[in-house]
């Protein structure tokens, strides 16, 4: 079958969720019952989108992709990690070919493997990869933005003056897999996230074929107000119930 | 004998020039105390870039909510009539104009208004840009906040030409130092105040652009 929209995160369906005849609809159910279902797929080469900023990080998906054991793949998240922490414990199984972030810090692991040559690295404005990632998830598949234009990020890459700035261009991130941290889901796949948990979420969600939630919360459709939805469900795949470890959160 | 500000002093002096009703975005460093000297009652709307509207004072200790951090990854508290949003809005906020005002650390700043402050050599193994590329070009106007001179005394970090790689062109508006508040105008670097004990002829010796008395 060709791709109707090459380039574009189209998405196939799972077979479970494909009405199966006159009266024998599926229900949609995005729930899955295990970390080895949420991460089941991930292919070698995958474009990997993690979400997450001090806050709002999937570590159980981390966790579970690390399991599942894909290689060759192309990590985007907005900064390369400490020496320890989620980002951290995926890079040091030496799976990611190119990590592609807005910073890293020297004292990482992100940065020991990018010494050793053992890393690629792509450094993008914040701000950019946001909407590099946002224009993945929207279709467009190119934007102009003075961010970076008079930067040694700039040079050998095309820029115009628009509007009397100069502009650089810059292409949309698509990703293959999304990880996605929510506060409460639906089985419709309808996310809250909460407080500054959000971040990367929405955005990182509407850009990957296969969103890949994990939440702490599970409630009944309808439960969360239309008007409260923070990602809406069409923009994910499968979600994974994670409890909050101790406290009331569970 | 003057006495320079030390980092909460530079934070200080900003707080007072940030009028009331303004939206501000303030960078890592010296840039994120001034919200500390800004008094709650002053409707002053700090933004951080990781998506937070309206960032309120540091929690007590022990009262830490681990879903709100800001920028830095700090913990803080959101003001009442706050808001979240995602990244992507978050950097519209940044990039499409709504920022009154950014406040950024810096390693120079030039005479047109140039800045650097992400690398310190053009090959530089490993990159911090973080977001300031793109608060230093979408703000309304950008003031930045650093020691007048190296440390160690020598060089000066006010430049004719900026020697570091640029975060942006043509963008600073004001420069404020442990020694100095500098407009950034057509006509170069105007000196808009001192410290106390500072005088015109002592800055212009310990700066590397040419100063021009306001």
């Amino acid at each position: 079958m060709t791709d109707p929209m090459p380039g574009c995160a189209a998405r196939q369906p799972p077979a479970s969720l494909v009405p199966t005849g006159l009266g024998g609809a599926a229900v949609i159910d995005k729930f899955v019952a295990t970390i080895n279902e949420a991460v089941a797929g991930i292919a070698d080469g995958s474009t990997v989108l993690l979400a997450g900023f001090g806050a709002g990080t999937p570590e159980h998906l981390v966790a579970g992709l690390i399991e599942q054991g894909a290689r060759d793949l192309i990590l985007v998240c907005n900064a390369g990690g400490r020496d320890d922490g989620p980002i951290a414990d995926l890079l040091a199984t030496e799976r990611v070919r190119k990590l592609i972030c807005s910073f890293v810090r020297p004292a990482s692991v992100a940065a020991r493997l990018f010494t050793a040559g053992k890393l690629e690295l792509e450094i993008v404005p914040q701000g950019t990869l946001a909407e590099r990632i946002r224009a993945g998830g929207a279709g467009v598949q190119g934007f102009y933005t003075p961010t970076a234009a008079d930067t040694l990020l700039a040079e050998g890459r095309e820029t115009r003056v628009i509007n009397g700035r100069l502009c650089l261009l810059e292409y949309p991130i698509f990703g293959d897999v999304a990880l996605i941290d929510a506060w409460e889901a639906d089985r419709w796949g309808n996310l809250t996230h909460r407080d500054s948990a959000r971040n990367f979420n929405p955005i990182m969600a509407m850009a990957a074929k296969l969103a890949i939630v994990q939440t702490a919360h599970v409630v009944p459709l309808g439960a969360i107000p239309p008007a409260n939805v923070h990602t809406a469900g069409v923009f994910v795949q499968r979600v994974l119930h994670v409890p909050v470890a101790g406290g009331t959160d569970v | 004998m003057y006495k320079p500000l030390d980092r909460n002093g530079i934070a200080a002096r900003i707080a007072r020039d940030i009028p009331e009703g303004w939206f501000v975005n303030l960078g890592i460093g010296i840039p994120t105390a001034v919200s500390d000297f800004v008094p709650e009652d002053r409707e002053v709307i700090f933004h951080a870039e990781n998506g937070v509207i309206g960032i309120g004072p540091a929690p007590p200790p022990g009262s830490e909510n681990p879903y709100l951090v800001n920028a830095g990854v700090q913990h803080v508290t959101i003001r009442t009539g706050g808001a979240y949003v995602h990244h992507a809005d978050s950097f519209a906020i940044a990039r499409g104009g709504h920022l009154d005002l950014c406040v950024l650390g810096a390693f120079e700043v030039s005479e047109n208004g140039d800045i650097a402050n992400w690398a310190r050599a053009a090959d530089e193994p490993v990159k911090q840009v973080g977001g300031a590329m793109d608060l230093a070009v979408g703000a309304q106007r950008l003031w930045v906040a650093m020691e007048h001179n190296t440390k160690g005394g020598g060089g000066s970090r006010i430049r004719r030409v900026c020697s570091y790689p640029l975060t942006a062109k043509g963008v600073v508006r004001r420069v404020y130092t442990d020694l100095a508040v500098l407009d950034v105008t057509p006509g170069g670097f105007v000196v808009r105040d001192m410290v106390e004990g500072m005088t015109f002829e002592a800055l212009q010796e310990r700066t590397e652009a040419v100063l021009v008395r306001g």
